[in-house]
This record gives structure tokens, C-alpha cells and sequence, in this order.
């Protein structure tokens, strides 16, 4: 559980790293993480299928590979939090509970979607959950996600924004316009960012100074920042604790960097010829968050053998229902092109 | 029953490949994510995972294929209790998508069903007649009460932009509503205009209800972005789910001699999307009633004022509780003989122009639009039919102009009743010079508005 901190005059104490699970995560906890992990790559892995048959169109991000970021982050927040993400966004709306049905709906276009097919993999949203989307435009999330905690802020509500980017958007100037005014105004703010170690194509080396230290991005505002393992869920967990802690606290903004790996390409239709398939297959057999999950599950026999297929099952007959909804939910009615263009005044 | 594993499209185009190589055998077990095999489009390489647990049962199209249709069954997957025994059940279905078809299983009617009609605008509220007594009001006045009224009326509303709060203002728009409201309410941000843009949009998607003053709206294209996609879109990409209710508002167009990047009339660039709303007023009475609505407008509004006008004066009712819908223009000089449309700084120029009109015997009718969007379509157009002549009017470039959008619909609605081509009256096609007598004749004048006034009624 290696974490590293940005030196600011606002960091928190060191931690220790320990292999040891925190007292607080409990079998059923374990449980909850290893469920929710595999529903999202069972999902992910679904979706690649039903995009591969043509079913979904369009650009479709999979987040294979990067399940313990979300998990392990989600496991710390309360009902009124508040979350929002790029397109790569599958995984965190299964974190935050929407309903799979709704999200592989709204990924084939059909009126059972969330946003009843007319937002697509990219924009999907749930206020019930507390998930406000699903943005397209790289970095374009961070101040929105900042005007977020700014109203949680304005109504006095103790609640937090958990704004993800990825590494690629770090790059982007509207990040650090966010950086200012969220460390400015203290704003109860979590910027985690997914370094899953590429932008589309550009590596991280390509394309970001100082890259192996990208937590550091917020220190000239005077925002602490951790490095964590992202393949970890319960490193997550222990680090999210702490950066949620301290915006809820109203000590303002912190910035998580998780260090990820996507399995798949950028999108569907990206090759990845950019990476060698030895080092996709090192970081699989090596750091997955599910196989590492399973196997302190096991050591510390939190559930048997049986136990466990019955968990994969229950697993995929979810993904399935969700797949044949997704197939038989009608395409939206022809007269839901005009809607919800303008709220009535 | 084996499981199919299917020729996948990897690209929303693709309908066929090369079946390249298998990486694995007949007889190989598979987990989730084992390649299986790498095919190729006219792209690039690409490997096939696999989704599911079992033991490559058969392989049904062999390497090096060409031209294998998206959707074709490529090998067999025996599940953990299947044998090579159910292999033989399997009778090949015909290929689910032909390669000659667009790969996509859905949208197969879409393409033949016509869009459905778009629906009739929205019917706007009546404007109500103010009956009580009046005040002489500046603009810049006038939006500073619209602020400090609808503030006081809801807690949620509160402005942001630079040099707001403690300055009172760039242009003292805000003067005194830091006092009032205090910095929670009033807040001053840093120079940041994509930013702080965002940043309101998220606010108002959370249910605050932003003001954010653009200095000047050369600045918003900045923030463009956030405009556009997260404000004005986001309603529908959500199904209606998340709203956008912010006022985006600030100077807008020429002011006097500050150069081609401090000059320019965004009303067609915004106008031009939908998911916004744009107003642009002229008088102090319309900039309040008008920010009022817009305040409280549950839609992104894009609220464009004018420098010029800030200081002049005009009667505005002596109420705190007077609004003026959004989308409906106004007629603010009647007339039978040619009609100008026009709207902001230019409703004063067109009144000058049909003054120097009447001592000719031309009675022109002035059109203050109010609204670019959604445009009064019924007000332009019950002018036409009466005066059969159309001059709009616009400080903007007349490309792809308010103007050439009025004049398009005139065309499409009430193309008989014209008895001359309309003419558009615009800004010259060049950057706003610097220079006094460029600038001079870079810009609208009610010369240029009487000349055309005078040629669509053929008189010279």
C-alpha cells in the first residue's frame, strides 16, 4: 500500500504502509468489493461483446482493469456525495448503485436508458445517486464537478464532490483554473485522477512533465496530493478516507493519484499498438484488483469455494439480464427527438 | 447448447474483416480475456477476447479469411459441463448480419421513417401591461435592481465574474450588491473564464440558480465550451434529467474604439444552438423585465447587454415585481410601409433611420426583437404581411447572421407577401477596425438603415 505525499503546507500526517487489512474491512466489506468489481468487468466485458455484435454504436471506453479506483473510493461516501466522471464512466455508475438495466439500456440506444437512449455510453447521469455524468470533453468534468462541491458548499450541506479525471486530462488548463479556485474557496472537493498510464495513445512520459508525480500538480495551489495504488482496493479505501475526511472537513480540495492500468484500448476501436502485450499481460497476472482481492480472500478463507462460483454466478445472471433488457427495451418513440431540449419555464 | 463466438465490428464502421490467425486451438481452454484471435480491417489489427470460461470447441472460420461479415459465427465455446458431444447439435445459423448491411442490429426503420414534425414553439405569456407609475432608470441601473430583486426573492440565485463584488463592476453593473448580500452571494473570482464558467454550470446543475457576468462576452469564448456542451446540452443527453437554470450575461458588440478582440456581437453564435436561450434588449425597462424572466428561467439563458447603452436612460415601471417574457419581440414604433427588425444598441439606430423615413413619407415599422432565441416569428411576420417589406438590422457580420436566419424564415413562411428582396443591414466583413473613421464605417449607421428602407420600397 505505497502512498506517496505531496510536501504542502496543508498535508497530513505520514501514514505508515501495511499489508495488513485496516480493522475496519470486515469479510462482508471484502464481499462488497469483490462483487462489485467483478460485476463491473462482467459488465464491461458484456458491453465489449454487444459492441462487438453491433448493438452499441458510437465510442464505448471500457473501464476493464481500473474497477478497485471506484470501489475502493465509493466504499467511503455517504448517500449525499456526489460524483461525476468522463466517458469513461460505466464502472463508476455501477460503483454508485444505478441499475445495470438502465446503463446497458441507455449504451444500445433504447428508451430504457437512463437518459432514454439519447445520451449514450458518454452521458448517462442519476441525481437519485448522486452521479452527474458521463462528460465527453476531456477535463471538461473538473469544474463542473468543482461547481458542484460549490453548491454543496453554498447550501451548507457537509457533503462532497468526488470529481475523476484521467491522467490525459491532467493536461488540460481548465483542471488548474479549477485547482485555484476550488483551493481559493476551500471547496469540499476530491480530484482523483486515473492514471491508467495513457492518453488514448500518448503515454504518460509523452505527454506529461514530471510524470511519474502527478499528485504533485496541485502543490502550487497549495493542495495536498497522494499516489496510490489503484490496483488496490483496500489502499484505495484507506487513502480515499483520509482525502474525503479532509474535504468534508472543510479543509478544501485534495488530489488523489491512482495508479491504474486499462486493459483494453482507449476506446472499441483502438488497437493499442502503442503498449507491447507483455506489459498488458504483466500487469494482469501481476496487479489485477480482482485476482489480488481473491487472494487475500482466500488466505484469509473469507469465503468458500462454493461460496465464490455462486458470487460469479449471481454476477453474470445480472450482466445477462441486463444485456436482454438492453436488446428488447424499444428504441426511443420518434417524438422523443424534440424532448427535453429546454425545461418549461 | 455451445456458446457462438461471433466475427465482432470493432469500429461503429466496420462490417467486414481478415480473419488473421487464431491464437488458439481446438481443445484449448479459455478464460475471460484471453485473446483468441487477431483479425484485421482496412485499419488496423485487432485482437478478439474472449468473454466467457470454457474450452475452444470448434473453429468455423479458419485464419488468413478475408471479407468475414461482422456478426458470422467463428468458433464454438463448450461451457465447463459440455462436451465435444454437443458440438454435433450445433446447426449453423445463417450469419445475423450480411456484409453488404450496416453492422448495426438497430435503427433498421429510422433511416426510412421521416423526423416527426418539430413542435409548434412554445406558446410565450401574454406581456403585461404596466398600469402604475414609471421612473427614469438607467440600464446599468435597471440590471442591478433585476439582480438585487430576484436575489432577494430566492436564496439559491447568486452572481459571480470578475471584478463583481468588491470593484462594484467592471462596468458598475453590480454596484452596491456586495454590501447587500454579502461575498457568500456576491463573489469575485479570479481571471478565469473557462473556469469559473464550469464551475457555475455545475452549480446550476446541482439546483443553484447562477448569474455569471462575462466582463465582456469576448471573453466567453473561453468558456465556450461550457456553454455549449455542458449547459446548453446537457438536458437532453441526460433525457431530461439534469438542468442547466444559469444566466450567462455581460456586454456584448462594439463599445467604442477598443479593437477587433473587444468587439464583436456574439447574438448568431449562440442563437445558433439549441438547449439555449439568447436575449438581447435595448431598453432599461426590457434589460430588467428581461433578467428577471431570465433568472428565473430553468434554461441556460444567454443574456447579452450592450456598453453604449448602460448610461442612457428610460422609463421602467416602479415595481419590484415586473418581468418580461422571453421570446417575444416588441413593436416599438408601428408603421405600414417597410418593417425593420433589429435588436440591442441598433433598435436606437433604426428609430433615428424611420425618423428621417417619415420626413420622406416612408412609414417604416420598427421591430425590437428582445429574443434572438426562440426568435417571435409571429410578430416579424404579421409586420410583413402588413408592410410587404423587410430590412433587418444587426451590428453583427451579416454571414450566417440573425438577419440571413429572419430572412430565410420570411422566405419559407411568407415568401408572397413580399414585394422586394429583403435587405440585410450589418456590420462590414472585416475585424472592427481602431481607427475613428474605420470603425465609423465598420459599423451599422441609420444612414445604412435608410438607404435600404428606401431601395426594398423602390424609392431613391
Amino acid at each position: 500500500m505505497a502512498t506517496k505525499k505531496t510536501p504542502t503546507k496543508r498535508a497530513p500526517k505520514k501514514r505508515t504502509a501495511s499489508s495488513a487489512l485496516p480493522s475496519d474491512v470486515n469479510n462482508e466489506m471484502i464481499l462488497d468489493f469483490y462483487r462489485e468489481m467483478l460485476l463491473i468487468r462482467r459488465f464491461e466485458e458484456k458491453a465489449g461483446q454487444l459492441y462487438g455484435m453491433g448493438l452499441i454504436g458510437g465510442f464505448c471506453h471500457l473501464y476493464i482493469g481500473q474497477e478497485a479506483v471506484v470501489v475502493g473510493i465509493q466504499s467511503v461516501l455517504e448517500d449525499r456525495d456526489t460524483i461525476l466522471t468522463s466517458y469513461r464512466d460505466h464502472g463508476h455508475m455501477l460503483a454508485c448503485g444505478m441499475d445495470p438495466d438502465g446503463v446497458m439500456a441507455e449504451l444500445t440506444g433504447r428508451i430504457g436508458g437512463y437518459s432514454k437512449g439519447k445520451g449514450g455510453s458518454m452521458h448517462m447521469f442519476s441525481e437519485e445517486k448522486g452521479f452527474y455524468g458521463g462528460h465527453g470533453i476531456v477535463g471538461a468534468q473538473v469544474p463542473i464537478g468543482t461547481g458542484i462541491a460549490f453548491a454543496h458548499k453554498y447550501l451548507d450541506e457537509n457533503a462532497v464532490n468526488v470529481a475523476y479525471l484521467g491522467d490525459g486530462a491532467l493536461n488540460q488548463g481548465q483542471v488548474y483554473e479549477s485547482f485555484n479556485m476550488a483551493s481559493l474557496w476551500d471547496l469540499p472537493v476530491v480530484y482523483v485522477i486515473e492514471n491508467n498510464r495513457y492518453g488514448m495513445g500518448t503515454s504518460t512520459e509523452r505527454s506529461s512533465a514530471n510524470s511519474t508525480e502527478l499528485y504533485h500538480r496541485g502543490s502550487a495551489y497549495g493542495i495536498p496530493g497522494m499516489q496510490v495504488d489503484g490496483m488496490d482496493v483496500v489502499a484505495v479505501r484507506e487513502a480515499a478516507k483520509i482525502a474525503v475526511e479532509h474535504a468534508r472537513s472543510g479543509k478544501g480540495p485534495y488530489i488523489m493519484e491512482m495508479m491504474t492500468y486499462r486493459y483494453r484500448g482507449h476506446s472499441m476501436s483502438d488497437p493499442a499498438k502503442y503498449r507491447s502485450k507483455e506489459e498488458v499481460q504483466k500487469v494482469r497476472e501481476e496487479r489485477d484488483p480482482i485476482e489480488r482481492l481473491r487472494a487475500v480472500m482466500e488466505k484469509k478463507n473469507v469465503i468458500d469455494e462454493a461460496g465464490m462460483k455462486q458470487i460469479d454466478k449471481d454476477v453474470k445472471a445480472i450482466v445477462s439480464k441486463s444485456a436482454e433488457f438492453a436488446q428488447s427495451s424499444p428504441e426511443p418513440d420518434p417524438s422523443e427527438l424534440y424532448t427535453d431540449v429546454y425545461a418549461d419555464a | 447448447m455451445p456458446i457462438e463466438i461471433l466475427m465482432p465490428a470493432l469500429s461503429p464502421t466496420m462490417t467486414e474483416g481478415k480473419l488473421a490467425r487464431w491464437m488458439k486451438n481446438e481443445g484449448d481452454s479459455v478464460s475471460s480475456g484471453d485473446i483468441l484471435a487477431e483479425i484485421e480491417t482496412d485499419k488496423a489489427t485487432m485482437e478478439v477476447e474472449a468473454v466467457d470460461d470454457g474450452i475452444l470447441g470448434k473453429i468455423l472460420v479458419d485464419g488468413d479469411t478475408d471479407n468475414v461479415a461482422v456478426n458470422t459465427p467463428i468458433a464454438l465455446l463448450l461451457e465447463e459441463d459440455e462436451s465435444d458431444a454437443d458440438l454435433s447439435n450445433y446447426s449453423a445459423a445463417a450469419p445475423v448480419a450480411q456484409a453488404e448491411s450496416q453492422p448495426a442490429a438497430v435503427s433498421s426503420e429510422a433511416a426510412n421513417v421521416a423526423a416527426p414534425e418539430a413542435p409548434k414553439a412554445e406558446s410565450v405569456a401574454p406581456e403585461s401591461e404596466w398600469g402604475g407609475p414609471f421612473i427614469s432608470t438607467t440600464v446599468r441601473e435597471a440590471l442591478r435592481d433585476a439582480m438585487a430583486e430576484e436575489m432577494r426573492r430566492n436564496e439559491k440565485v447568486f452572481l459571480m465574474g470578475e471584478e463583481v463584488a468588491q470593484y462594484q463592476g467592471a462596468y458598475k453593473i453590480s454596484q452596491g450588491l456586495l454590501d447587500e448580500f454579502g461575498a457568500k452571494r456576491v463573489i469575485d473570482t479570479p481571471i478565469t473564464e473557462h473556469g469559473f464558467a464550469g464551475l457555475g454550470v455545475g452549480a446550476a446543475f446541482y439546483g443553484l440558480n447562477p448569474i455569471v457576468e462575462f466582463m465582456t462576452f469576448n471573453f466567453a469564448m473561453q468558456a465556450i465550451d461550457h456553454i455549449i456542451n455542458s449547459a446548453a446540452k446537457t438536458r437532453y443527453m441526460s433525457g431530461g434529467q439534469v438542468s442547466s437554470p444559469i444566466v450567462f450575461r455581460g456586454p456584448n458588440g462594439a463599445a467604442s474604439r477598443v479593437g477587433a478582440q473587444h468587439s464583436q456581437c456574439y447574438a448568431s453564435w449562440y442563437a445558433h444552438c439549441p438547449g439555449l436561450k439568447v436575449v438581447s434588449p435595448y431598453s432599461a425597462a426590457d434589460a430588467k423585465g428581461l433578467l428577471k424572466s431570465a433568472i428565473r428561467d430553468p434554461n441556460p439563458v444567454i443574456f447579452l447587454e450592450n456598453e453604449l447603452l448602460y448610461g442612457q436612460s428610460f422609463d421602467v415601471p416602479d415595481t419590484d415585481d415586473w418581468t418580461v417574457p422571453i421570446g417575444k419581440a416588441k413593436i416599438v414604433r408601428p408603421g405600414t410601409d417597410v418593417t425593420i427588425v433589429t435588436f440591442s444598441i441598433m433598435v436606437g439606430k433604426a428609430l433615428e433611420a424611420a425618423e428621417e423615413l417619415a420626413k420622406e413619407g416612408i412609414s417604416a415599422e420598427v421591430i425590437d426583437l428582445r429574443t434572438i432565441r426562440p426568435l417571435d416569428t409571429e410578430t416579424i411576420l404579421n409586420s410583413v404581411r402588413k408592410t410587404n417589406r423587410l430590412v433587418t438590422v444587426e451590428e453583427g457580420w451579416a454571414f450566417s447572421g440573425v438577419g440571413s436566419e429572419i430572412s430565410a424564415m420570411v422566405m419559407e413562411q411568407a415568401f408572397d407577401y413580399l414585394d422586394a428582396p429583403v435587405q440585410r443591414v450589418a456590420g462590414v466583413d472585416v475585424p472592427l477596425p481602431y481607427a475613428a473613421n474605420l470603425e465609423q464605417l465598420a459599423l451599422p449607421q441609420s444612414s445604412h438603415i435608410v438607404t435600404s428602407a428606401k431601395e426594398v420600397c423602390y424609392r431613391s
